[in-house]
Protein backbone atom coordinates (compact mmCIF):
# COMPACT_ATOMS: atom_id res chain seq x y z
CA UNK A 1 0.00 0.00 0.00
CA UNK A 2 2.78 2.73 1.18
CA UNK A 3 5.00 1.24 -1.44
CA UNK A 4 2.55 1.52 -3.72
CA UNK A 5 1.54 4.66 -2.95
CA UNK A 6 5.42 5.85 -3.45
CA UNK A 7 5.93 4.06 -6.79
CA UNK A 8 2.70 6.22 -7.47
CA UNK A 9 4.70 9.68 -5.94
CA UNK A 10 7.35 9.05 -8.01
CA UNK A 11 6.11 8.19 -10.98
CA UNK A 12 3.92 11.50 -10.95
CA UNK A 13 6.90 13.94 -10.20
CA UNK A 14 8.47 12.02 -13.06
CA UNK A 15 5.89 12.68 -15.20
CA UNK A 16 5.36 16.10 -14.09
CA UNK A 17 8.42 17.12 -14.75
CA UNK A 18 8.71 15.26 -18.60
CA UNK A 19 5.19 17.69 -19.10
CA UNK A 20 7.74 20.71 -17.84
CA UNK A 21 10.07 20.23 -20.59
CA UNK A 22 7.34 20.01 -23.25
CA UNK A 23 5.37 23.35 -21.62
CA UNK A 24 8.17 24.85 -20.60
CA UNK A 25 8.52 25.94 -24.48
CA UNK A 26 5.07 26.30 -25.40
CA UNK A 27 4.60 28.75 -22.62
CA UNK A 28 7.76 30.88 -23.74
CA UNK A 29 6.79 30.45 -27.61
CA UNK A 30 3.59 31.47 -26.44
CA UNK A 31 4.54 34.55 -24.50
CA UNK A 32 7.29 35.84 -26.28
CA UNK A 33 6.22 35.55 -29.84
CA UNK A 34 2.16 34.95 -29.06
CA UNK A 35 1.89 32.21 -30.73
CA UNK A 36 0.16 29.08 -30.16
CA UNK A 37 1.68 26.21 -31.75
CA UNK A 38 -0.59 23.18 -31.88
CA UNK A 39 1.97 21.54 -33.51
CA UNK A 40 4.18 21.06 -30.45
CA UNK A 41 3.13 17.45 -29.34
CA UNK A 42 4.57 16.25 -32.82
CA UNK A 43 8.06 17.69 -31.85
CA UNK A 44 7.95 15.50 -28.64
CA UNK A 45 6.97 12.59 -31.11
CA UNK A 46 9.59 13.16 -33.64
CA UNK A 47 12.01 13.18 -30.79
CA UNK A 48 10.46 9.71 -29.71
CA UNK A 49 11.02 8.52 -32.83
CA UNK A 50 14.43 9.91 -33.21
CA UNK A 51 15.16 7.56 -30.12
CA UNK A 52 13.92 4.70 -31.43
CA UNK A 53 15.92 5.16 -34.42
CA UNK A 54 19.00 5.94 -32.79
CA UNK A 55 18.54 3.08 -30.61
CA UNK A 56 17.74 0.89 -33.16
CA UNK A 57 20.81 1.72 -35.63
CA UNK A 58 23.26 2.24 -32.83
CA UNK A 59 21.61 -0.10 -29.84
CA UNK A 60 21.65 2.79 -27.40
CA UNK A 61 19.61 5.46 -26.22
CA UNK A 62 22.06 7.62 -25.08
CA UNK A 63 23.39 9.36 -28.71
CA UNK A 64 19.54 10.25 -28.89
CA UNK A 65 19.68 12.53 -26.00
CA UNK A 66 22.31 14.73 -27.73
CA UNK A 67 21.09 14.46 -31.04
CA UNK A 68 17.08 14.98 -29.89
CA UNK A 69 18.77 18.47 -28.18
CA UNK A 70 20.74 19.53 -30.92
CA UNK A 71 18.57 18.10 -33.98
CA UNK A 72 15.48 20.13 -32.01
CA UNK A 73 17.35 23.30 -32.09
CA UNK A 74 18.34 23.31 -35.24
CA UNK A 75 14.92 21.99 -36.69
CA UNK A 76 13.14 24.60 -34.30
CA UNK A 77 15.35 27.43 -36.04
CA UNK A 78 14.70 26.27 -39.18
CA UNK A 79 10.74 26.65 -38.74
CA UNK A 80 11.43 29.82 -36.94
CA UNK A 81 12.84 31.34 -39.61
CA UNK A 82 10.54 29.47 -42.40
CA UNK A 83 7.13 29.93 -40.83
CA UNK A 84 6.03 30.73 -37.51
CA UNK A 85 8.29 34.48 -38.29
CA UNK A 86 5.50 35.30 -40.83
CA UNK A 87 3.12 33.88 -38.10
CA UNK A 88 4.02 35.84 -34.80
CA UNK A 89 1.91 39.02 -36.00
CA UNK A 90 -1.34 36.99 -37.83
CA UNK A 91 -4.45 36.13 -36.04
CA UNK A 92 -4.97 33.45 -33.98
CA UNK A 93 -6.99 31.57 -36.18
CA UNK A 94 -4.50 31.61 -39.02
CA UNK A 95 -1.93 30.14 -36.32
CA UNK A 96 -4.10 27.43 -35.63
CA UNK A 97 -4.17 26.23 -39.37
CA UNK A 98 -0.87 26.89 -39.89
CA UNK A 99 0.14 24.70 -36.68
CA UNK A 100 -2.43 22.09 -37.37
CA UNK A 101 -1.61 21.59 -40.85
CA UNK A 102 2.22 21.55 -39.90
CA UNK A 103 0.76 18.04 -37.30
CA UNK A 104 -0.71 16.54 -40.22
CA UNK A 105 2.77 17.29 -41.96
CA UNK A 106 4.40 15.50 -39.41
CA UNK A 107 2.21 12.41 -39.09
CA UNK A 108 2.12 12.02 -42.54
CA UNK A 109 6.10 11.97 -42.27
CA UNK A 110 6.42 9.65 -39.55
CA UNK A 111 4.08 7.41 -41.33
CA UNK A 112 6.46 7.27 -44.28
CA UNK A 113 9.39 7.25 -42.82
CA UNK A 114 8.52 4.75 -39.57
CA UNK A 115 5.35 3.46 -40.41
CA UNK A 116 2.39 3.01 -38.14
CA UNK A 117 2.92 0.50 -35.80
CA UNK A 118 4.12 0.40 -32.37
CA UNK A 119 7.58 0.66 -31.57
CA UNK A 120 8.95 -0.10 -28.07
CA UNK A 121 12.69 1.43 -27.17
CA UNK A 122 14.41 -0.40 -24.78
CA UNK A 123 15.69 1.00 -21.75
CA UNK A 124 19.89 1.90 -21.44
CA UNK A 125 21.44 -1.57 -20.08
CA UNK A 126 23.11 0.41 -17.46
CA UNK A 127 20.17 1.61 -15.83
CA UNK A 128 18.21 -1.41 -16.42
CA UNK A 129 17.69 -2.01 -13.03
CA UNK A 130 15.62 -1.23 -9.49
CA UNK A 131 16.83 0.89 -7.11
CA UNK A 132 15.60 -0.27 -3.52
CA UNK A 133 13.76 2.46 -1.89
CA UNK A 134 11.90 0.78 1.55
CA UNK A 135 11.66 -2.63 2.27
CA UNK A 136 11.49 -4.62 -0.45
CA UNK A 137 10.24 -2.25 -2.92
CA UNK A 138 12.56 -1.06 -6.02
CA UNK A 139 11.74 1.89 -8.27
CA UNK A 140 13.23 1.65 -11.69
CA UNK A 141 16.34 3.26 -12.13
CA UNK A 142 15.91 4.81 -15.43
CA UNK A 143 13.00 6.55 -14.16
CA UNK A 144 14.78 8.02 -11.32
CA UNK A 145 17.90 8.97 -13.91
CA UNK A 146 14.79 10.99 -16.14
CA UNK A 147 13.49 12.40 -13.20
CA UNK A 148 17.11 13.49 -12.42
CA UNK A 149 18.16 15.32 -15.89
CA UNK A 150 14.41 16.58 -16.15
CA UNK A 151 15.28 18.54 -12.66
CA UNK A 152 18.63 19.39 -14.08
CA UNK A 153 17.45 20.42 -17.11
CA UNK A 154 14.88 22.39 -15.97
CA UNK A 155 17.00 24.45 -12.76
CA UNK A 156 19.70 25.17 -15.81
CA UNK A 157 16.32 27.14 -17.98
CA UNK A 158 14.94 28.41 -14.93
CA UNK A 159 18.45 29.75 -14.24
CA UNK A 160 18.86 31.13 -17.63
CA UNK A 161 15.47 33.19 -17.70
CA UNK A 162 15.19 34.76 -14.55
CA UNK A 163 19.82 35.02 -13.84
CA UNK A 164 21.30 35.82 -17.10
CA UNK A 165 20.93 39.37 -19.56
CA UNK A 166 19.97 36.43 -22.44
CA UNK A 167 17.14 35.67 -20.07
CA UNK A 168 16.22 38.66 -19.19
CA UNK A 169 16.09 39.84 -23.50
CA UNK A 170 13.93 36.74 -23.37
CA UNK A 171 11.20 38.08 -21.01
CA UNK A 172 11.95 41.79 -22.58
CA UNK A 173 10.99 40.25 -25.89
CA UNK A 174 8.04 39.12 -24.63
CA UNK A 175 7.04 42.47 -23.14
CA UNK A 176 7.69 45.10 -25.83
CA UNK A 177 9.93 43.63 -28.98
CA UNK A 178 9.85 47.30 -29.98
CA UNK A 179 12.06 48.35 -27.31
CA UNK A 180 13.81 45.58 -26.97
CA UNK A 181 15.27 46.22 -30.89
CA UNK A 182 16.13 49.58 -29.56
CA UNK A 183 18.16 48.75 -26.89
CA UNK A 184 20.14 47.13 -29.60
CA UNK A 185 18.60 43.56 -29.48
CA UNK A 186 17.67 41.74 -32.67
CA UNK A 187 14.63 40.91 -31.57
CA UNK A 188 13.99 38.36 -34.07
CA UNK A 189 17.12 35.98 -32.42
CA UNK A 190 15.35 36.26 -29.96
CA UNK A 191 12.28 34.92 -31.39
CA UNK A 192 14.55 31.86 -33.25
CA UNK A 193 16.52 31.74 -30.19
CA UNK A 194 13.18 30.31 -28.19
CA UNK A 195 12.19 28.31 -30.79
CA UNK A 196 14.77 26.55 -31.20
CA UNK A 197 15.37 26.03 -27.56
CA UNK A 198 11.69 24.88 -27.07
CA UNK A 199 11.82 22.70 -29.65
CA UNK A 200 14.54 20.91 -28.54
CA UNK A 201 13.26 20.42 -25.21
CA UNK A 202 9.70 18.66 -26.71
CA UNK A 203 12.08 16.45 -28.67
CA UNK A 204 14.48 15.89 -25.58
CA UNK A 205 11.44 14.59 -23.79
CA UNK A 206 10.27 12.84 -26.51
CA UNK A 207 13.70 10.94 -26.48
CA UNK A 208 13.48 10.41 -22.67
CA UNK A 209 10.14 9.33 -22.55
CA UNK A 210 10.55 6.78 -25.79
CA UNK A 211 12.03 3.36 -23.34
CA UNK A 212 8.80 4.43 -20.78
CA UNK A 213 5.99 3.90 -23.21
CA UNK A 214 5.67 2.67 -26.48
CA UNK A 215 6.47 4.89 -29.55
CA UNK A 216 3.18 5.39 -31.39
CA UNK A 217 1.22 7.48 -34.01
CA UNK A 218 -0.03 10.54 -32.09
CA UNK A 219 1.69 9.85 -29.28
CA UNK A 220 2.00 13.38 -28.22
CA UNK A 221 -1.76 14.19 -28.02
CA UNK A 222 -2.23 13.38 -24.67
CA UNK A 223 1.03 15.53 -23.63
CA UNK A 224 -0.23 18.58 -25.97
CA UNK A 225 -3.12 18.99 -23.98
CA UNK A 226 -1.77 18.33 -20.62
CA UNK A 227 1.05 20.68 -21.87
CA UNK A 228 -2.32 23.36 -22.32
CA UNK A 229 -3.60 22.94 -19.40
CA UNK A 230 -0.16 23.18 -17.22
CA UNK A 231 0.71 26.84 -19.24
CA UNK A 232 -2.78 27.57 -18.25
CA UNK A 233 -2.46 27.10 -14.90
CA UNK A 234 1.02 28.14 -14.88
CA UNK A 235 0.38 31.56 -16.10
CA UNK A 236 0.87 32.38 -19.97
CA UNK A 237 4.40 33.21 -20.52
CA UNK A 238 5.61 32.39 -17.04
CA UNK A 239 8.39 29.17 -17.02
CA UNK A 240 8.70 28.80 -13.09
CA UNK A 241 4.51 28.70 -13.08
CA UNK A 242 4.43 26.27 -15.62
CA UNK A 243 7.23 24.34 -13.44
CA UNK A 244 5.00 24.04 -10.46
CA UNK A 245 1.99 23.38 -12.41
CA UNK A 246 3.58 20.85 -14.29
CA UNK A 247 4.49 18.76 -10.88
CA UNK A 248 0.55 19.68 -9.57
CA UNK A 249 -0.47 18.16 -13.15
CA UNK A 250 1.77 15.13 -13.58
CA UNK A 251 0.72 13.86 -9.60
CA UNK A 252 -3.19 14.73 -9.70
CA UNK A 253 -3.29 12.69 -13.39
CA UNK A 254 -0.46 9.76 -12.00
CA UNK A 255 -2.44 9.41 -8.91
CA UNK A 256 -6.04 10.00 -10.64
CA UNK A 257 -5.39 6.71 -12.92
CA UNK A 258 -4.00 5.12 -9.62
CA UNK A 259 -6.60 5.50 -7.14
CA UNK A 260 -9.85 7.30 -8.82
CA UNK A 261 -9.87 5.83 -12.48
CA UNK A 262 -13.00 6.86 -13.19
CA UNK A 263 -12.61 10.72 -12.56
CA UNK A 264 -8.92 10.83 -13.47
CA UNK A 265 -9.95 12.34 -16.98
CA UNK A 266 -11.80 14.92 -15.74
CA UNK A 267 -9.87 15.63 -12.69
CA UNK A 268 -7.02 17.99 -14.57
CA UNK A 269 -9.63 19.91 -16.61
CA UNK A 270 -11.53 20.38 -13.51
CA UNK A 271 -9.01 21.76 -11.71
CA UNK A 272 -7.90 24.07 -14.83
CA UNK A 273 -11.49 25.28 -15.38
CA UNK A 274 -11.16 26.05 -11.16
CA UNK A 275 -7.53 28.35 -11.57
CA UNK A 276 -9.47 29.71 -14.75
CA UNK A 277 -12.16 30.87 -12.80
CA UNK A 278 -10.56 31.67 -10.13
CA UNK A 279 -7.13 32.77 -10.73
CA UNK A 280 -7.49 33.70 -14.47
CA UNK A 281 -3.84 34.49 -14.87
CA UNK A 282 -2.25 31.48 -13.50
CA UNK A 283 -1.78 29.89 -10.24
CA UNK A 284 1.48 30.78 -10.00
CA UNK A 285 1.85 33.85 -11.46
CA UNK A 286 3.27 37.03 -10.10
CA UNK A 287 0.94 39.25 -10.47
CA UNK B 1 31.02 67.59 -40.14
CA UNK B 2 28.88 64.76 -41.06
CA UNK B 3 25.61 64.52 -39.12
CA UNK B 4 24.56 61.70 -37.06
CA UNK B 5 21.16 61.56 -38.45
CA UNK B 6 19.74 63.02 -41.29
CA UNK B 7 16.32 63.63 -43.02
CA UNK B 8 16.19 64.42 -46.98
CA UNK B 9 12.88 65.45 -48.58
CA UNK B 10 11.72 62.49 -45.79
CA UNK B 11 7.85 61.68 -46.20
CA UNK B 12 6.39 59.25 -43.79
CA UNK B 13 3.07 57.84 -42.20
CA UNK B 14 0.76 55.35 -41.29
CA UNK B 15 -0.21 52.77 -44.02
CA UNK B 16 -1.65 55.89 -46.57
CA UNK B 17 -1.92 58.33 -44.34
CA UNK B 18 1.26 60.64 -44.90
CA UNK B 19 1.86 62.95 -41.87
CA UNK B 20 5.45 63.78 -42.56
CA UNK B 21 6.31 65.76 -45.66
CA UNK B 22 9.25 67.06 -47.13
CA UNK B 23 11.43 67.08 -44.10
CA UNK B 24 15.16 68.12 -44.42
CA UNK B 25 16.96 68.02 -40.70
CA UNK B 26 20.61 67.48 -40.17
CA UNK B 27 21.15 66.05 -36.02
CA UNK B 28 24.99 67.41 -35.81
CA UNK B 29 27.36 65.51 -32.99
CA UNK B 30 27.36 67.15 -30.07
CA UNK B 31 24.13 69.37 -30.51
CA UNK B 32 21.02 69.94 -28.62
CA UNK B 33 17.82 70.39 -30.87
CA UNK B 34 14.32 70.92 -29.31
CA UNK B 35 11.77 69.66 -31.41
CA UNK B 36 8.56 71.83 -30.93
CA UNK B 37 5.16 71.83 -32.31
CA UNK B 38 1.37 71.05 -30.69
CA UNK B 39 -0.23 67.77 -30.25
CA UNK B 40 -0.41 65.79 -33.13
CA UNK B 41 2.19 67.60 -35.67
CA UNK B 42 4.25 65.04 -36.05
CA UNK B 43 7.11 64.97 -33.80
CA UNK B 44 6.91 61.32 -32.64
CA UNK B 45 6.36 60.20 -36.08
CA UNK B 46 9.55 61.80 -37.53
CA UNK B 47 11.25 60.17 -34.34
CA UNK B 48 9.79 57.03 -35.19
CA UNK B 49 11.16 57.52 -38.74
CA UNK B 50 14.49 58.74 -38.14
CA UNK B 51 15.16 55.81 -35.39
CA UNK B 52 14.03 52.77 -38.02
CA UNK B 53 10.33 52.23 -36.74
CA UNK B 54 8.56 53.22 -39.61
CA UNK B 55 9.47 53.08 -43.67
CA UNK B 56 10.29 56.52 -45.05
CA UNK B 57 7.56 56.72 -47.62
CA UNK B 58 9.56 59.24 -49.94
CA UNK B 59 13.03 61.01 -49.29
CA UNK B 60 15.88 59.83 -47.41
CA UNK B 61 16.86 58.95 -43.53
CA UNK B 62 20.72 58.93 -43.81
CA UNK B 63 22.81 57.55 -40.59
CA UNK B 64 26.64 59.08 -40.67
CA UNK B 65 25.36 60.38 -44.54
CA UNK B 66 24.57 56.69 -45.77
CA UNK B 67 21.39 55.70 -46.54
CA UNK B 68 19.61 54.18 -43.88
CA UNK B 69 16.66 52.61 -45.58
CA UNK B 70 18.09 49.24 -45.15
CA UNK B 71 19.46 49.35 -41.37
CA UNK B 72 16.00 47.88 -39.46
CA UNK B 73 15.99 49.87 -35.39
CA UNK B 74 18.09 47.44 -33.54
CA UNK B 75 21.15 48.40 -36.01
CA UNK B 76 20.93 52.10 -35.89
CA UNK B 77 20.35 51.60 -31.79
CA UNK B 78 23.87 49.68 -32.22
CA UNK B 79 25.09 52.56 -34.53
CA UNK B 80 24.48 55.11 -31.02
CA UNK B 81 20.82 56.17 -31.48
CA UNK B 82 19.23 55.86 -28.19
CA UNK B 83 15.60 56.47 -27.89
CA UNK B 84 13.90 57.45 -24.92
CA UNK B 85 10.05 57.01 -26.07
CA UNK B 86 6.92 58.06 -25.37
CA UNK B 87 5.54 55.67 -22.60
CA UNK B 88 9.20 55.24 -21.57
CA UNK B 89 9.11 51.22 -22.49
CA UNK B 90 10.31 50.20 -19.05
CA UNK B 91 10.24 46.36 -19.00
CA UNK B 92 7.60 45.67 -16.10
CA UNK B 93 8.85 42.51 -15.35
CA UNK B 94 12.56 43.11 -15.38
CA UNK B 95 14.28 44.58 -11.96
CA UNK B 96 15.73 48.07 -12.48
CA UNK B 97 19.33 46.74 -12.95
CA UNK B 98 17.96 44.21 -15.53
CA UNK B 99 16.81 47.22 -17.17
CA UNK B 100 19.71 48.77 -16.75
CA UNK B 101 22.49 45.71 -17.55
CA UNK B 102 20.42 44.65 -20.67
CA UNK B 103 21.24 47.81 -22.49
CA UNK B 104 24.79 47.87 -21.26
CA UNK B 105 27.74 48.16 -23.48
CA UNK B 106 31.43 49.63 -22.96
CA UNK B 107 32.01 52.99 -22.83
CA UNK B 108 31.80 55.80 -20.42
CA UNK B 109 28.42 55.55 -19.33
CA UNK B 110 28.76 52.82 -17.05
CA UNK B 111 26.37 51.60 -14.53
CA UNK B 112 28.05 53.16 -11.86
CA UNK B 113 27.91 56.32 -13.53
CA UNK B 114 24.30 56.04 -14.24
CA UNK B 115 23.90 55.22 -10.48
CA UNK B 116 25.21 58.61 -9.86
CA UNK B 117 23.24 60.43 -11.94
CA UNK B 118 20.09 58.88 -10.79
CA UNK B 119 20.88 57.71 -6.75
CA UNK B 120 16.92 56.85 -6.63
CA UNK B 121 17.52 54.05 -9.16
CA UNK B 122 20.24 52.62 -6.73
CA UNK B 123 17.94 52.85 -3.95
CA UNK B 124 15.54 50.64 -5.79
CA UNK B 125 18.06 48.15 -7.41
CA UNK B 126 15.89 45.11 -7.24
CA UNK B 127 12.22 46.60 -7.72
CA UNK B 128 10.16 45.68 -10.82
CA UNK B 129 10.11 48.23 -13.19
CA UNK B 130 6.34 47.76 -12.43
CA UNK B 131 6.44 49.22 -8.96
CA UNK B 132 7.82 51.97 -9.75
CA UNK B 133 6.89 55.55 -9.91
CA UNK B 134 6.40 57.23 -13.32
CA UNK B 135 9.38 59.59 -12.30
CA UNK B 136 11.32 56.84 -11.18
CA UNK B 137 10.77 54.60 -14.78
CA UNK B 138 11.52 57.62 -16.66
CA UNK B 139 14.77 57.54 -14.74
CA UNK B 140 15.54 54.24 -15.65
CA UNK B 141 14.35 54.72 -19.35
CA UNK B 142 16.84 57.80 -19.83
CA UNK B 143 19.84 55.50 -17.47
CA UNK B 144 18.94 52.55 -19.61
CA UNK B 145 19.57 54.69 -22.44
CA UNK B 146 22.64 56.12 -21.69
CA UNK B 147 23.68 52.40 -21.02
CA UNK B 148 23.64 52.45 -24.32
CA UNK B 149 26.73 54.33 -24.85
CA UNK B 150 24.39 56.81 -27.67
CA UNK B 151 25.84 59.30 -29.76
CA UNK B 152 22.73 60.70 -30.43
CA UNK B 153 19.90 60.74 -27.24
CA UNK B 154 16.42 61.54 -28.17
CA UNK B 155 14.11 61.84 -26.00
CA UNK B 156 10.15 62.24 -26.55
CA UNK B 157 8.34 63.66 -24.16
CA UNK B 158 10.58 62.99 -21.22
CA UNK B 159 8.70 65.14 -18.27
CA UNK B 160 5.38 64.43 -19.38
CA UNK B 161 2.98 64.20 -15.86
CA UNK B 162 5.75 64.52 -13.40
CA UNK B 163 5.71 66.17 -10.58
CA UNK B 164 7.87 69.53 -11.05
CA UNK B 165 11.14 68.31 -8.84
CA UNK B 166 11.42 65.32 -10.76
CA UNK B 167 10.98 67.27 -13.79
CA UNK B 168 14.19 69.46 -12.69
CA UNK B 169 16.14 66.55 -12.08
CA UNK B 170 15.11 65.12 -15.62
CA UNK B 171 16.55 69.14 -17.10
CA UNK B 172 19.55 68.31 -14.74
CA UNK B 173 20.46 65.84 -16.31
CA UNK B 174 19.54 66.33 -19.74
CA UNK B 175 22.28 69.36 -19.35
CA UNK B 176 24.96 66.76 -17.79
CA UNK B 177 24.18 64.56 -20.93
CA UNK B 178 24.79 67.44 -23.52
CA UNK B 179 28.08 68.57 -21.71
CA UNK B 180 29.58 65.04 -21.97
CA UNK B 181 29.37 65.84 -25.77
CA UNK B 182 26.39 63.57 -26.39
CA UNK B 183 23.88 64.96 -29.45
CA UNK B 184 20.11 65.65 -27.76
CA UNK B 185 16.88 65.99 -29.75
CA UNK B 186 14.41 66.97 -26.90
CA UNK B 187 10.54 66.64 -27.43
CA UNK B 188 8.88 69.13 -24.23
CA UNK B 189 5.70 71.16 -24.09
CA UNK B 190 7.73 73.05 -21.26
CA UNK B 191 9.24 75.76 -23.75
CA UNK B 192 10.44 77.77 -21.12
CA UNK B 193 12.89 74.73 -20.31
CA UNK B 194 13.06 73.35 -23.41
CA UNK B 195 14.73 77.20 -24.55
CA UNK B 196 17.20 77.04 -22.64
CA UNK B 197 18.93 74.27 -22.86
CA UNK B 198 18.55 73.37 -27.10
CA UNK B 199 21.12 75.12 -29.59
CA UNK B 200 18.47 75.39 -32.66
CA UNK B 201 15.12 74.81 -31.93
CA UNK B 202 12.85 72.76 -35.03
CA UNK B 203 8.97 73.67 -35.12
CA UNK B 204 6.75 71.29 -36.71
CA UNK B 205 3.48 72.19 -38.10
CA UNK B 206 0.61 69.46 -39.91
CA UNK B 207 4.25 67.45 -40.69
CA UNK B 208 6.73 69.82 -42.08
CA UNK B 209 9.23 72.01 -40.77
CA UNK B 210 7.45 75.39 -40.65
CA UNK B 211 10.62 77.53 -38.37
CA UNK B 212 13.91 76.07 -37.35
CA UNK B 213 16.51 78.86 -35.80
CA UNK B 214 18.07 79.32 -32.25
CA UNK B 215 16.29 79.66 -29.02
CA UNK B 216 16.86 83.59 -28.97
CA UNK B 217 15.32 84.90 -32.06
CA UNK B 218 12.34 82.50 -30.83
CA UNK B 219 11.86 84.14 -27.60
CA UNK B 220 12.17 86.84 -28.70
CA UNK B 221 9.30 87.08 -31.10
CA UNK B 222 6.13 86.18 -29.34
CA UNK B 223 3.83 86.14 -32.20
CA UNK B 224 5.87 83.17 -33.45
CA UNK B 225 5.84 81.28 -30.71
CA UNK B 226 1.88 82.01 -30.87
CA UNK B 227 1.17 81.19 -34.19
CA UNK B 228 3.55 77.62 -34.17
CA UNK B 229 3.29 76.69 -30.14
CA UNK B 230 0.02 78.23 -29.17
CA UNK B 231 1.69 79.34 -26.28
CA UNK B 232 2.76 82.65 -24.96
CA UNK B 233 6.03 83.27 -23.63
N1 LIG C 1 -0.24 54.57 -35.15
C1 LIG C 1 -0.86 55.55 -35.87
N2 LIG C 1 -1.70 55.24 -36.88
C2 LIG C 1 -2.31 56.20 -37.60
N3 LIG C 1 -2.14 57.51 -37.38
C3 LIG C 1 -1.32 57.90 -36.40
C4 LIG C 1 -0.64 56.94 -35.58
N4 LIG C 1 0.11 57.61 -34.68
C5 LIG C 1 -0.09 58.91 -34.93
N5 LIG C 1 -0.94 59.10 -35.95
C6 LIG C 1 -1.37 60.38 -36.50
O1 LIG C 1 -0.23 61.04 -36.98
C7 LIG C 1 -0.29 62.41 -36.67
C8 LIG C 1 0.97 62.84 -35.95
O2 LIG C 1 1.04 62.18 -34.70
P1 LIG C 1 2.32 62.22 -33.80
O3 LIG C 1 3.52 62.01 -34.63
O4 LIG C 1 2.09 61.28 -32.67
O5 LIG C 1 2.29 63.73 -33.27
P2 LIG C 1 3.02 64.41 -32.04
O6 LIG C 1 4.05 63.50 -31.52
O7 LIG C 1 3.58 65.67 -32.63
O8 LIG C 1 1.97 64.72 -31.03
C9 LIG C 1 -1.55 62.63 -35.86
O9 LIG C 1 -2.54 63.14 -36.73
C10 LIG C 1 -1.93 61.27 -35.40
O10 LIG C 1 -3.33 61.14 -35.30
MG1 LIG D 1 4.21 62.63 -29.64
Amino acid sequence: MLTGLIAQLLNGVQYGLLLFLISSGLTLIFGVMGVINLAHGSLFMIGAYLAFGVASLTGSLWLALPVAVLGGAVFGAVLERLLFRRFRTRAHLDQVLLTFALILLFEEGRSALAGNQFHSVPVPAVLDFSVPVIGGFGYSAYRLAVLAICLLVAAGLVWLIERTRIGSAIRAAAENTEMLNLLGFDAGRVHTLVFAGGTALAMLAGALAAPLQSVYPGMGDGFLILSFIVVVIGGLGSVAGAFWAALLVGLIDTLGKAYLPQAAGIAVCAMMAVVLLWRPTGLFSRT
Amino acid sequence: MTAILSARDLSAGYGESRVLRGIDLDILPGETIGLMGRNGMGKTTLIRTLIGLLPALQGQVLLDGADAAGLPAFARARKGIAVVPEGRGVFASLTVMENLRLAATTGEWTEARVLDLFPRLGQRASHRGNHLSGGEQQMLAIGRALMTNPRLLILDEATEGLAPLIRDEIWRVIRIVREAGVAVVVVDKTVSAVLSVVDRVVILVKGQIAWSGPPEILRADPGLMHRHLGVDA
